[in-house]
């Protein structure tokens, strides 16, 4: 993947010629576990500070960490649902440096034997093009706690609640070319975490957050040096840190100059990286097997028993759309992105042995039912109308009972009232009109007001399409299309059998 | 392998131990004598020998995903130079 042809769209213009932008991404996923890695301190967000913070997270001596089997599970499974391979033994290791928010002195973390090796994962990108984006490893290790630097002039406040955490971190292969591969990769990963229930994904409570590597070079040529840009945390940001950092880069090398192979911050408030200077020295973190804990061995019938417990995921996910409800691939990666999604998707589509319309569903989940719960703040979880409402709907539409733009005027009502579909359009009477009597009648009576109309829609056909309008207008939208237009092109003297 | 004086200065500055330039010699040397020893260590043939991890044959105990303990604020941060409010504080550190 390395050497991928690179693509005109995704090259950088500089003032010497053009720029290839090489990414690779460390992804921490916190596990979402009750009880912390290697002790029982509860990892609930937002507790009061250093309340779930047992002896062991807070470094007394004397103290030994116990692996929490839960975590390790976890691990595993999120391994397996990126296709990797799963080391049966794995070695944790210490990371040795000094900062107020690590009371040991050093992380329990993974270095030379990680938990799970080599996977990968798929992007599905816009215009039908897939990327492959290859996993270098995924190990377990502690998270650090949290400082606060706001609280006073002179001194930082630490809570060490996360201390202790247990992170999956998820390291990519320098594979992706450009912000926005970079940007599905995260997706996309949050969403295969999300599936497989391992981490919530929740970005802004910090259960996921990226390292950015960024380097650059000539299209094709040899890698230029990286920098990492540490703890972006929303898909957002990470697309502006590659975007600046790029740019900064090429200003660099453009100038004659050389990248210096360091950590920089990327700060949102006025979009830039800078260097973190403190942190060049700490490079140096000694690793060595932590003495405290032996190595991790796990049994393959373990792994298989995991391996038998996986959820559908979102690839095979979106092919068994595709294939069972012949689904464009647009609709189907739109459908497959959140798991409550498509399962309600399947709840509107399928009942029991009848199947409805896919693509008609498919467009009220993805464009109506999408669209209303943006504008309302509603979550598809915490939808007021739920997939049996809407499949009633669906089906109401399908068998011609109301028109699809009344349709929209039904559901709006459902899901502001919570009133089901039938009930709006018998108490409301929004039946469709398909009685060519009574839409005859509403033609006539337009024709009978309009008839200099009537003369200029005889010699331009064109114009035929205001009266469907009228005729829609007086009938309250409730006449049939279809119907309309037939007998009025019939009246009009438009149609062959005139 | 071997250690000069400016090795021993920079491990020492990693692992937060105030050393004195004129200790450094003397540390070099102590050191070299250790790395020497262990290098004799390279001697013994472990070509088919599993590392040892542990002095007893063991596997890793787990434990299951319960929440155990907590609510120990009082107690963690009793023995710190400075705590208010629930937090540790410390002499700022910020990037």
């Amino acid at each position: 993947m390395q050497n991928r042809e690179p693509r005109k769209e995704d090259l950088i213009k500089g003032a010497t010629g053009d720029w290839e932008i090489v990414l690779g991404l460390e992804v921490h996923a916190q596990v979402t576990s009750k009880s912390k890695l290697f002790s029982g301190a509860s990892t609930e967000f937002g507790a009061e500070p250093n309340t779930q913070v047992s002896l062991v997270d807070a470094a007394m001596p004397g103290m030994l960490p116990v692996i929490n089997r839960y975590c390790v599970e976890q691990a595993v499974k999120t391994g397996l649902g990126l296709k990797a391979q799963i080391n049966l033994r794995s070695v944790f290791d210490r990371k040795n440096y000094f900062y107020p928010d690590l009371p040991q002195g050093y992380q329990i973390s993974q270095f030379k034997n990680p938990i799970v090796g080599e996977g990968v994962v798929l992007l599905d990108m816009p215009g039908g093009r897939t990327v492959t984006v290859g996993i270098e490893r995924l190990h377990l290790e502690q998270d650090a706690g949290k400082s606060l630097h706001d609280q006073s002039p002179t001194m930082s406040h630490v809570d060490l609640n996360r201390s202790g955490v247990a992170l999956m971190e998820i390291v990519s292969k320098p594979d992706m070319r450009s912000a926005e591969e970079a940007r599905a990769y995260v997706t996309k990963l949050r969403t295969i975490l999300r599936y497989l229930g391992t981490c919530d994904g929740n970005m802004e409570e910090g259960s996921l957050r990226a390292d950015v590597n960024v380097s650059v070079r000539r299209p094709g040529g040899p890698l230029g040096t990286r920098c990492e840009m540490t703890n972006v945390n929303s898909i957002r940001f990470i697309g502006q840190a590659i975007e600046y950092e790029a740019r900064r880069q090429i200003e660099i090398l453009e100038e004659g100059g050389k990248i210096a192979q360091e950590t920089r911050l990327f700060d949102p408030k006025d979009g830039e990286t800078r260097s973190m200077r403190s942190k060049e020295e700490a490079h140096d973190y000694r690793y060595f097997p932590d003495p405290d804990l032996l190595p991790l061995v796990l049994a393959q019938a373990d792994v298989d028993r995991i391996a038998a417990s996986l959820p559908e995921l979102p690839d095979e996910k979106k092919a068994r759309l595709m294939s069972d409800y012949a689904l464009s691939a647009y609709d189907a990666t739109v459908l497959v992105g959140e798991k409550a999604t498509a399962d309600y998707y399947e709840a509107v589509v399928k009942d029991g042995s009848k199947t409805r319309d896919p693509k008609l569903a498919a467009n009220w989940v993805t464009v109506e039912l999408f669209g209303m719960l943006n504008r309302e703040g509603h979550s598809i979880e915490t939808s007021p109308v739920s997939a049996k409402q809407l499949a009633e709907l669906v089906d109401l539409i399908s068998d011609g009972t109301i028109s699809g733009r009344i349709a929209k005027q039904i559901f709006d009502s459902m899901y502001k009232t919570g009133r089901s579909a039938s009930e709006i359009v018998e108490k409301d009477g929004l039946r469709q009109v398909t009685d060519s009597g009574a839409i005859e009648a509403a033609i006539d009576a337009v024709m009978a007001a309009n008839p200099d109309k009537v003369e200029q829609a005889k010699a331009k056909p064109a114009l035929a399409a205001w009266f469907v309008g009228q005729v829609m207008k007086s009938t309250s939208g409730k006449a049939n299309p279809q119907v309309v237009n037939e007998i009025l092109a019939r009246k009009l003297g438009l149609s062959s059998e005139g | 392998m071997s250690v000069d004086q400016n090795t021993v200065r920079h491990i020492a500055r990693l692992a937060r131990i105030a050393v004195r330039e004129d200790e450094l010699p003397a540390l070099a040397g102590e050191l070299n004598t250790i790395l020497d020893w262990v290098e004799q260590l390279g001697e013994v043939d472990t070509k088919d020998i599993e590392p040892m991890t542990s002095a007893v044959a063991m596997s890793m105990k787990m434990r299951d995903d319960v929440v155990t303990t907590g609510n120990l604020q009082k107690e963690v941060t009793a023995n710190a130079p400075g705590a208010e409010d629930g937090f540790y504080v410390v002499p700022k550190v910020v990037e």
